[in-house]
């Protein structure tokens, strides 16, 4: 009974991965953004397959304020790259290093 | 038997999405590779009798957020502007059959292995899911929390227009 929920959890655990490579690899920060909204959509898939299993709502709730959380993290999120590219007229991430020793 | 080759697809669809935003060169690709992502997902949760969460997700992900990073893409004029003046149909006909195909052979293994994905009791799922009973728990056992999300997007948005706000010189 439990084949339905390994299907969503693998497919979850593969989407999580796809989205720390994206950190880990891209140089524009802005894609980096996007990959960390891909992490968070898979850990709102896996709330919500398990919500689903338990037949409780308690994981769609968690769903629902992930989601408003990462809409006021990408507006702030975007704001600092727009204050960062006033400055430096780059979105490189690797060009960021004025706390470098 | 659909559900599970529906359930295939938009698997296969998401993850294919998910490589093409981690492998693209241009922003704007990468975005656009990511809202057919949050759809597929939007359709996972369909599948898993979670209706109301799948509307919040198109309405809210890819309606609100992913506009916001277009838009911001597009100010800081990362890319030249996408022209669409043709659009290519083979590449999108090439894809859809493609994704087709191998969610197909993805089902036929796992019905060979004999471990396909079926639906969970459909009676109690569905009640779950539906904006009536998210409601009731929403607003009685978790309506602190929502308050807090209420002056976390105020505090976002006042944040968001202070840093980007251009300085008076």
């Amino acid at each position: 009974m439990e084949v339905t929920l390994n299907w969503y959890l693998m497919l979850s655990a593969f989407l999580f991965v796809i989205g720390v490579l994206g950190v880990l690899f891209r140089r524009n920060v802005i894609v980096i953004l996007m990959s960390v909204e891909l992490m968070l959509n898979a850990v709102n898939l896996t709330l919500v397959a398990l919500s689903q299993h338990m037949g409780d709502p308690t994981g769609q709730i968690l769903v629902f304020f992930v989601i408003s959380v990462a809409a006021a993290e990408a507006a702030v999120g975007l704001a600092i790259i727009i204050a960062i590219f006033r400055n430096t007229l780059t979105v490189d991430v690797t060009k960021f290093n004025l706390f470098k020793y | 038997m659909a559900a599970q080759i529906l359930f295939f697809l938009l698997a296969t669809v998401a993850i294919a999405a998910g490589l093409g935003m981690l492998l693209s060169k241009s922003p704007v690709t990468c975005a656009l590779w990511l809202i057919l992502n949050l759809f597929s997902i939007a359709g996972l949760y369909l599948t898993l009798n979670a209706e109301f969460i799948a509307v919040v997700q198109i309405l809210v992900y890819a309606g609100a957020i992913m506009v916001l990073f277009l838009f911001v893409i597009m100010l800081l004029n990362l890319d030249s502007l996408p022209e669409v003046k043709n659009i290519e149909w083979k590449r999108i006909v090439g894809f859809t059959l493609g994704m087709g195909v191998l969610a197909l052979l993805c089902f036929v293994v796992a019905s060979s292995l004999d471990i396909l994905p079926f639906k969970i009791s459909a009676g109690r799922a569905a009640e779950v899911g539906s904006a009536t009973s998210l409601g009731e728990v929403l607003f009685t056992q978790y309506a602190m929390p929502l308050e807090v999300i209420g002056i976390l997007l105020l505090a976002a948005t006042i944040g968001a227009v202070m840093l980007a706000k251009r300085k008076p010189v």
